[in-house]
């Protein structure tokens, strides 16, 4: 099976890198994989269960918060907060589900980005707390090497964004994946055949919260500073957006094509501030325009190939069978 | 005396509300998605203005006379060469590319008008004021723009209701199919209608743009609050505009009142109060279904 | 003379072929009746016909012009109408305006408001009410009034008496008559195969998308019909 050669090659690459690899290629590799974890929740919201999201900056914030509060005020390790963030952004996306399940499409667009914003006013508002517009700082990181803060910080964005790649695959290809097929093709057909249609999605819609929550504990783990402004920006969800559509929605290669592409770009347009931003969204909108399965779909219409096989094939015995 | 003027600017400020929310309506009320460039454009037809005005010479309400077409020539376009190429794949491809364009608006303008915040100005108008009351003073503009927001919803009214290419509006929304079988291109009348909105965004954009200044990144907040106020007066619910414009700016006014940086907070909050208890909308259903 | 002629037909969705190789026609003046059971592609050949779905492959002519590949909406200023399934009628707008909208491209012709309240006079005293308000009779005599005031040459219907009382349908068929003095031609999908008998001139038979019987309804033989609907081979 030369797929699981080049998963496992990869895998050896990347677990060796803090060995060979520079601080600066270190770095870049984190940024790219908590993008990648970002980029697999929207994509499993929006691409699987139909849930476009622009609010998913409401958990990256959610996250960042989570390890302040912990690590700052409660004195746990910054780096076993991971989890908790995880935990405290899918608790905090149970009641926004309750909000937001009651509206349809594009309204449940906007109503995330709503709830985000209030999150935004609410930290901003927050003076005594969580520092206000100015925000507060991970002091503890402070106490860790740095060598050895990056080396945790990296195998912390590895092990989250194996968490997001393989919880999407197996999420897929479990009855709930099924469900989600099911409900995009046709929500009343899926309830018909017994698909509990709010119940699936609210499970993606927690995971997904989950994966945004940890990767935004760990952003902030690298930038120290949490800034309301900047964690419940509504950036995350043009990235986020931006990676996944031109990657191929609705694919699990696809994400990962999408940041390795968007990274490229943001490092070929730096120094160039606000044309950078521009450049993203006209390529987004051209994407959707010309080519709105991505490059990752451009790329299976021309050869059929899947890294990560999340449709179920016929065992061959039964196919065998009925060829005699 | 200061509970009636603070319910007195909560009502003024709920007809700039009012005002954005009524192109957004239109839009969601005959194409069933929402525009996430809507902010944008208001701030683009903010910025054009200005452009009319310092090129022309003109004062911002009279360049409504050059800026009200183009605005609408640009949400036919939009519409027309854009939007209706993704109709047949459900809402997200129109909800993606609006996005997309959001950021393309606001860095374009940021290219092109720097970070500066503008403003809009027409002789002494914004400032000009009216006592109704001794101790009760209001402006003038907020009072202009309460009159347009009825104009603007009496005339689509009657648009709506007596002419042909209205009831082509109502027909294509309610079932563009079979519009189609009545001789209605639907997607003429789709971007008809989102010229028609691009239309009230021009006058939008200058009464906000002489009310406060503005700058290239306001969209987002701008499309937030129109948001707010179709989600109160219920999704595509022409009347329901002007109450849940009403409704936003009192209670912005009031949390404004009892703590200044509640503001923002109280008008979030009331639009979730009402998605919890009625999530259709205080008026519930589409246009004209009074 | 042919008005409507269909010749070697095809069409798809996606992957599925659900017309092949149907020629047929109507002349001005003329009833046909199109039977077939479920699935037999009725329907998919009333798409194609009024341009709701773009044929694969054949061509569809209205006097003697291809029209196939244009859009519902062209097709009706050339004078095709349909009476769709369901009845679906414009909710927002009143019975009035319902028919008003019929009337969108602008076509002349002898059927007027006036002319419809003669057809079916117990639409005079509905016509500001909203279509949703009408029992299920009247909604189907203004989906045909709609059809009518466009003022077609060719006018179809898909499954007028579904779901309709038998005594609603008898008033809805009596009125047919009528509309066929107009000299338009008339295609009638009807899965009770009497009802549209009983009116047409000739039948068309479908069958997994294919015609497998054609003839005169005057004298068709019946165990010949029933054999072609139900699929059963000779």
């Amino acid at each position: 099976m030369p797929r699981i050669l080049i998963l496992a090659g990869l895998g050896l690459v990347l677990l060796s890198l803090p060995l060979w690899g520079s601080g600066y290629q270190q770095r870049s590799v984190v940024e790219f994989l908590y993008f990648l974890s970002l980029a697999m929740a929207w994509n499993l919201l929006a691409g699987y269960a139909g849930l476009v999201s622009i609010g998913q900056q409401a958990f990256v914030g959610i996250g960042a918060y989570a390890l302040v509060v912990l690590a700052e005020d409660l004195g746990l390790n910054p780096f076993l907060t991971l989890p908790l963030a995880a935990a405290v952004a899918a608790l905090a996306a149970l009641p926004a589900s309750w909000l937001l399940f009651r509206l349809q499409g594009a309204y449940f667009a906007v109503a995330t980005w709503v709830i985000a914003e209030v999150l935004r006013l609410a930290a901003n508002a927050s003076i005594d707390w969580l520092g206000g517009g100015r925000g507060r700082a991970v002091r503890s990181l402070g106490g860790f090497e740095r060598g050895l803060r990056e080396d945790i910080t990296f195998y912390a964005a590895l092990a989250l964004a194996a968490v997001a790649v393989a919880g999407a695959v197996w999420l897929l290809r479990s009855c709930t994946g099924l469900g989600l097929m099911a409900i995009r093709d046709s929500e009343p057909g899926a309830q018909a055949v017994g698909v509990e249609t709010t119940r699936t999605k609210r499970r993606v819609y927690l995971f997904a919260a989950a994966i945004t929550g940890a990767a935004g504990a760990l952003i902030y783990i690298t930038q120290i500073n949490v800034r309301p402004d900047a964690a419940f920006s509504v950036n995350w969800a043009a990235y986020v957006i931006f990676i996944v559509v031109i990657g191929g929605i609705g694919t699990i290669e696809g994400p990962i094509i999408g940041t390795l592409i968007f990274l490229a770009l943001r490092e070929a347009l730096s120094g160039l501030e606000g044309w950078s931003m521009l450049i993203f969204g006209a390529i987004a909108i051209a994407m959707m325009l010309f080519a709105p399965r991505g490059i990752w779909g451009l790329v299976t219409e021309r050869w059929n190939i899947a890294l990560f096989p999340i449709r179920r094939q016929m065992p061959a015995r039964f196919i065998e069978k009925e060829t005699t | 005396m200061i509970v009636l003027s603070t319910l007195v600017s909560g009502v003024l400020l709920g007809g700039f509300y009012a005002l954005l929310g009524l192109g957004l309506s239109l839009t969601f009320g005959i194409m069933r998605t929402v525009n996430l460039a809507h902010g944008d454009l208001v701030v683009l037809a903010s910025f054009l203005a200005l452009a009319v005005t310092q090129m022309l010479g003109l004062s911002p309400l009279v360049s409504l006379i050059v800026l009200v077409p183009v605005m609408f020539g640009l949400g036919y376009a939009l519409q027309g060469l854009v939007l209706n190429r993704v109709l047949k794949d459900g809402m997200m491809p129109a909800v993606i590319i609006t996005f997309g364009l959001a950021f393309v608006i606001q860095n374009g303008l940021l290219m092109g008008f720097s970070a500066d915040r503008m403003v809009l100005r027409q002789g002494t108008l914004e400032t000009a004021g009216v006592t109704l009351l001794p101790g009760l003073t209001v402006g003038v503009l907020p009072l202009i723009t309460l009159g347009a927001v009825l104009a603007l919803m009496a005339g689509l009214q009657l648009l709506f209701r007596y002419t042909l290419i209205g009831r082509a509006f109502r027909a294509t929304s309610d079932d563009p199919q079979i519009a189609a079988l009545m001789g209605i291109d639907p997607k003429h009348v789709y971007a008809l209608a989102m010229g028609l909105a691009c239309a009230i965004i021009a006058v939008t954009g200058v009464l906000m743009g002489m009310r406060s200044n503005f700058s290239a990144f306001d969209g987002p907040i701008r499309l937030i609050f129109a948001f707010e106020v179709i989600i109160i007066g219920g999704m595509g619910s022409l009347n329901g505009v002007l109450v849940g414009g009403m409704i936003l700016g009192l209670s912005q006014v009031i949390g404004g009142a009892l703590n200044p940086s509640w503001f923002q907070l109280t008008g979030h909050l009331a639009t979730l109060a009402v998605l919890i208890v009625r999530p259709s909308g205080l008026f519930p259903e589409t246009i004209d279904r009074s | 003379m042919t008005l409507l002629h269909l010749e070697n037909v095809a069409a798809h969705y996606d992957q599925f072929q659900a017309l092949r190789d149907i020629s047929l026609s109507v002349a001005a003046g003329e009833t046909l009746a199109v039977v077939g059971s479920n699935g037999a592609g009725k329907s998919t050949l009333m798409k194609v016909i009024c341009g709701a779905l773009p044929a694969s492959a054949g061509r569809v002519r209205l006097n003697g012009q291809d029209i196939a590949g244009q859009p519902a909406h062209r097709l009706t200023a050339q004078g095709i109408a349909m009476v769709p399934e369901g009845r679906r009628l414009f909710r927002s707008l009143t019975v009035e305006d319902n028919l008003r909208i019929g009337a969108y491209a602008g076509r002349k012709g002898p059927w007027t408001l006036e002319r419809i309240y003669q057809l079916f006079p117990e639409l005079v005293k509905r016509r500001d009410n909203r279509g949703l308000d009408l029992s299920g009779g009247e909604q189907q005599m203004v989906a045909i009034g709609r059809a009518l005031m466009s003022n077609p040459q060719m006018l179809l219907m898909d499954e007028i008496s579904l779901g309709l009382a038998p005594i609603v349908v008898n008033q809805i068929y009596r009125a047919l008559p009528d509309i066929a003095a107009e000299g338009m031609g008339l295609l009638i999908v009807e899965q009770d195969i009497n009802r549209s008998l009983s009116v047409a001139a000739r039948f068309c038979c479908l069958m997994e998308g294919r015609v497998n019987l054609t003839g005169p309804c005057a004298d068709t033989d019946r165990k010949a019909l029933m054999d072609a609907y139900f699929g059963v081979s000779a």
